[in-house]
């Protein structure tokens, strides 16, 4: 039985040990979000970042540790990871739009063939979403026609349309020239607005202070050092983010 | 007689070596109609079947068991590496001897396997082999990032397959299957080599009652073939141009 109320950690993550055979990427990670929350995960190239959060997914397995999501385990092999995905939603930093769907299919696909919902309705939601990522007008455009940063706002249409608690967002914005980057910023900028729970993984500093309740720093798998994000950049202890941040910064 | 048939019959007088007799006799254009009918119907059966032989060979081939994998590779290798026309007589006289068999008239027993059916049977099974290693490879170029995205919406391995993988898969691999399913068609000749009534034998047969129309029936065996392949290439390449996205790569 789920017993979970929105009181308790929408996404709880306790001392998580993930290898890929010999080599050791997450060595005990421990952290919470709650509802609403929108925290980014900071931190070098290789620090196990992308693994951190594919695991929340279940892309990746775990050898040790929790994961659990509005309470349920992810960490189980019973888990049943439809609907774990509707729960949780993912986007990529390459996108991975389906090349041989227009836009608004690709918005649709999953709703319909997934979840089997109704096609009128879908679309109708898809519409929305398309306005709410501000690309109308490109309904009928294949991915290959649209800007990267166009072809982002759909992925992240897309995983929208799953109607999902949580969202994942690995370096989504990494590929993008600095122009488009804004555009998808602003994207994640109204979703965190609405209340949608956000965890980023991210490389653009500003953006991370400005919208992140709770900052977490990454080294070698372990979570080095975490705060808000008034304080984390001011007054970090720890000299590996002292060090990350004055290369970034 | 019509005209037609007149100036065949006035041909084969004038020029022996040139008897079309096909275009005036009875029971040899009987014979080579015959002979057109169950090479076009052994192409579209071993085509299709083959088609699919392919693709729960790829699907079966990504299972995550190690012994489903195997069997798929041991299907591979056996069927590839051996003749066709051996596999041809392997399957009619050896497996064909343990087929059961049933009586439709009440009187003679015959296999419920005919010749055509273990000609459709084992072509099938050949050009499938490879079919199985054409979408295999296809499969590979789709990238693995396409496929998590599907996972991560929740699409299961079954439905990522079908509605996302194979229809790109499929652009990629048109021309290698294309390839593939025009040697098969022409491989179809080998199912004389269990008396299936296909156009070989109906020429072979032709030639037999009538030694003139040597040059008569390799040519019609040319221009059929000529234009059943040519349909399938053209039908092949409409398809790639009808199938192909907008600013994408294949
Ligand atoms: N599928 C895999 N197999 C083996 N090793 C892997 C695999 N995926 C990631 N790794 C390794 O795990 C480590 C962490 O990778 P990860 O992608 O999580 O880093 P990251 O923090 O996201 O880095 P970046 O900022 O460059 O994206 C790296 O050393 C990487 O080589
Ligand atoms: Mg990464």
């Amino acid at each position: 039985m789920n017993t979970w109320t929105e009181k308790e950690p929408i996404l709880s993550i306790k001392d998580v040990h993930k290898s890929f055979g010999e080599l050791e990427v997450l060595k005990g990670v421990t952290f919470d979000v709650m509802k609403g929350e929108v925290i980014c995960i900071i931190g070098p190239s290789g620090s196990g970042k992308s693994t951190l959060i594919r695991c929340v997914n279940a892309l990746n397995d775990i050898q040790s540790g929790s994961i659990k999501v509005e309470g349920v385990e992810v960490n189980d092999p019973k888990l049943d990871k439809l609907a774990l995905r509707r729960k949780v939603g993912m986007v990529f930093q390459q996108y991975n739009l389906f090349p041989h769907k227009t836009a608004i299919q690709n918005i649709m696909m999953a709703p319909i063939q997934v979840l089997n919902q109704d096609p009128k309705e879908v679309e109708e939601r898809a519409h929305s979403l398309i306005k709410k990522v501000r690309l109308e007008g490109k309904e009928n455009s294949f991915p290959g026609e649209l800007s990267g940063g166009q072809q982002q706002r759909i992925a992240i249409a897309r995983s929208l349309a799953m109607e999902p608690n949580i969202m994942l967002f690995d370096e989504i914005t990494a590929a993008l020239d600095p122009e488009t980057v804004k555009e998808v910023l602003v994207t994640i900028k109204d979703l965190a607005q609405d209340g949608m729970t956000c965890c980023l993984v991210t490389h653009e500093m500003g953006f991370a202070k400005e919208i992140a309740d709770h900052i977490y720093f990454t080294d070698r798998g372990i979570i080095v050092e975490h705060g808000p994000p008034k304080t984390f950049f001011t007054e970090a202890k720890d000299p590996r983010t002292k060090e990350f941040l004055s290369q970034i910064l | 007689m019509t005209g037609f048939e007149q100036f065949f019959v006035e041909l084969a007088d004038t020029h022996p070596k040139w008897n079309f007799v096909y275009f005036y006799q009875e029971v040899e254009r009987s014979r080579i109609i015959t002979g057109i009918y169950y090479t076009i119907g052994l192409s579209i059966l071993t085509i299709f079947f083959s088609v699919i032989v392919g693709l729960v060979g790829a699907w079966m081939q990504g299972s995550k068991n190690k012994f489903t994998r195997m069997i798929v590779q041991g299907f591979i290798q056996f069927f590839r590496n051996t003749p066709p026309f051996v596999q041809l007589l392997f399957f009619y006289f050896a497996l064909g001897q343990f087929t059961p068999t049933h009586s439709p008239d009440g009187w003679l027993e015959v296999p419920i396997i005919s010749n055509f059916g273990w000609a459709v049977i084992s072509l099938s099974l050949f050009a499938g082999s490879y079919n199985v290693e054409i979408f295999r490879s296809g499969i590979e170029a789709v990238p693995v990032s396409t496929r998590e995205a599907a996972e991560s919406l929740g699409y299961n391995r079954f439905q990522s397959f079908t509605k996302i993988i194979l229809p790109l898969c499929f652009r990629i691999c048109l021309p290698s299957l294309n390839n593939n399913l025009i040697n098969l068609v022409k491989t179809t000749t080998q199912a004389f080599g269990i008396a299936v009534p296909e156009l070989l034998y109906q020429c072979i047969s032709v030639y037999n009652d009538y030694s003139t129309s040597m040059n008569a029936v390799m040519l019609l065996m040319f221009i059929v073939f000529f234009l059943i392949v040519g349909l399938i290439a053209w039908s092949s390449h409409a398809l790639e141009k009808n199938l192909k996205i907008p600013g994408y790569g294949v």
